[in-house]
């Protein structure tokens, strides 16, 4: 992604406004007793769609901003969130996976990430709670909720950081199609 | 180039972690009148009213979306709740059938002592099957030829007289009921002390017919009929004086004193008898004479 001051606003906006929705929509909405999370979900997405370093740096904001609102130790969602932007920022640079349903998958294995990571660093810093049943049945209840939302999530993150995104040749040929060009098999 | 950016991709990944670290360090080192934690504050003081005005403006979607997650959870308690009711629907049938049978025990007992029936060997038993059929009235109890029940011995309730054994095994007999078409007994009225025969009503059902009684006007509505007992030493009969059989329901006058028709209700609810005593002993009061 190539880093102007409009695609920074750009993220900035898209961390505050989700973060927003996070903290007063989503997290109020229980599906089986357990609300959704967006915000690893955003952090994949961001680190999908524009790379490592841009997916961590917007981790690390959008943990500081909700640990900032929740009033929580500061640093813990940081710290997990730029994990897993950067993680999800490397599969594409490593692997650029062409699938469509890509982004759930990495969306799922970073929510698990972000709660396993979230949980450890909780009991690191001396949090008295048992590893029981209950806490692994949220966790996995929050991977599947979360796996749902991948997609939109990622649609609107992809559709919102467009203008910045190279051209990817594969959308071009795309293009080309629907706007009446010639596919190569019909050429020859 | 690509180096370069391979180094700085890293020290950036670095700088945030580390960023982090120390983030989170300090503020877990520093206590809540510290740097951080005033920072913080002043960061939640100043995003509040932005919160807030986003929390006024998303209502309506967390309404929309809370619908839906209601309407899950409700759905969820709803058959957690109807569980629960049939849970407690049938502890309170458990309970009910537990005190039903305490109170026929009680009526037993009471019987036994102060009724005079311990003299005739009763032994407890309890019903586990009823007759489907109308006509064919009949149950079975738990107690059979193992704890000394044998055919014709007489069933009694703590209300009265319910029947006889028709048949017994080993573990269980079956006992026919006193409105069985085949069922006759001798009987005896409490007040006008008028001796009789107690018969099934023929086509009424559940209804009991005092017959061959010599002075039949004598006899009156709500007077109680026992069973006679043995009147004479030739024929003994299988029941025991004193049970009470039922009350005398209605007398229907015909033309003359031969067609009066005496009705009596049985004294026991025979539609629901679970606990029964079958009196292995009938003649004990004989005997002792």
């Amino acid at each position: 992604m190539t880093i102007t001051s409009a695609s920074v606003i750009r993220l900035t906006l898209l961390g505050l406004l989700g973060g927003l929705v996070q903290l007063s929509v989503v997290s109020q909405v229980t599906v089986f007793g357990v609300p959704a999370d967006l915000s690893p979900l955003m952090a994949v997405a961001a680190g999908f769609i524009a790379g490592s370093m841009t997916g961590a740096v917007f981790g690390f904001c959008l943990g500081l901003f909700i640990d900032i609102s929740l009033y929580r130790t500061l640093g813990v969602s940081s710290l997990v969130f730029t994990a897993v932007g950067y993680g999800a920022g490397r599969i594409r640079e490593l692997r650029d996976p062409a699938h469509g349903l890509a982004p759930v998958a990495v969306g799922a294995a970073g929510t698990a990430v972000a709660a396993i990571g979230f949980t450890l660093l909780q009991f690191l810093l001396g949090v008295q709670a048992p590893v029981s049943l209950l806490l692994l049945r949220e966790i996995l209840l929050t991977v599947v909720l979360n796996t749902l939302l991948a997609l939109p999530v990622y649609a609107i993150m992809r559709r919102a950081l467009l203008p910045f995104l190279p051209e990817d040749p594969r959308r071009r040929r795309r293009r080309a199609y629907t706007t009446g060009g010639l596919s190569p098999i019909s050429r020859v | 180039m690509h180096d370069r950016a391979v180094r700085r991709r890293r020290a950036v990944l670095l700088v945030l972690v580390t960023a982090s670290l120390i983030l989170l360090t300090a503020y877990f080192g520093e206590t809540s009148d510290g740097r951080l934690h005033s920072a913080q504050r002043g960061a939640l003081g100043a995003l509040s009213p932005i919160q807030e005005g986003a929390s006024r403006v998303l209502k309506p979607f967390r309404d929309l979306f809370g619908w839906f997650g209601d309407t899950i959870d409700a759905k969820d308690e709803r058959d957690r709740a109807i569980k629960q009711r049939d849970d407690y629907y049938s502890q309170l049938v458990d309970a009910k059938n537990r005190l039903r049978e305490a109170e026929q025990k009680a009526g037993l007992n009471d019987r036994d002592t102060t009724g005079g029936m311990a003299q005739f060997g009763p032994v407890d038993a309890r019903v586990y099957m009823h007759s489907p059929s109308s006509w064919y009235q009949n149950l079975t109890i738990n107690k059979g030829t193992d704890d000394g029940v044998r055919t014709g011995d007489p069933v009694i309730n703590g209300a009265g007289l319910v029947g006889k054994v028709e048949t017994a095994t080993g573990g269980s007999a079956v006992v026919t009921l006193i409105t069985n078409p085949e069922f006759a007994t001798g009987g005896i009225t409490s007040d006008s002390q008028e001796p009789g025969t107690v018969v099934p009503a023929v086509g009424a059902l559940g209804d009991l017919l005092f017959k061959f009684v010599d002075e039949a006007k004598r006899v009156r509505q709500r007077e109680i009929v026992y069973t006679a007992g043995t009147i004479s030493s030739r024929l003994e009969s299988r029941y025991p004086r004193g049970i009470p059989i039922g009350t005398i329901d209605r007398i229907d006058i015909g033309d003359g004193e031969l067609d009066r028709r005496i009705h009596i209700k049985p004294a026991a609810d025979l539609k629901r008898v679970d606990m029964v005593q079958v009196l292995t002993e009938p003649h004990a009061d004989l005997e002792g004479k």
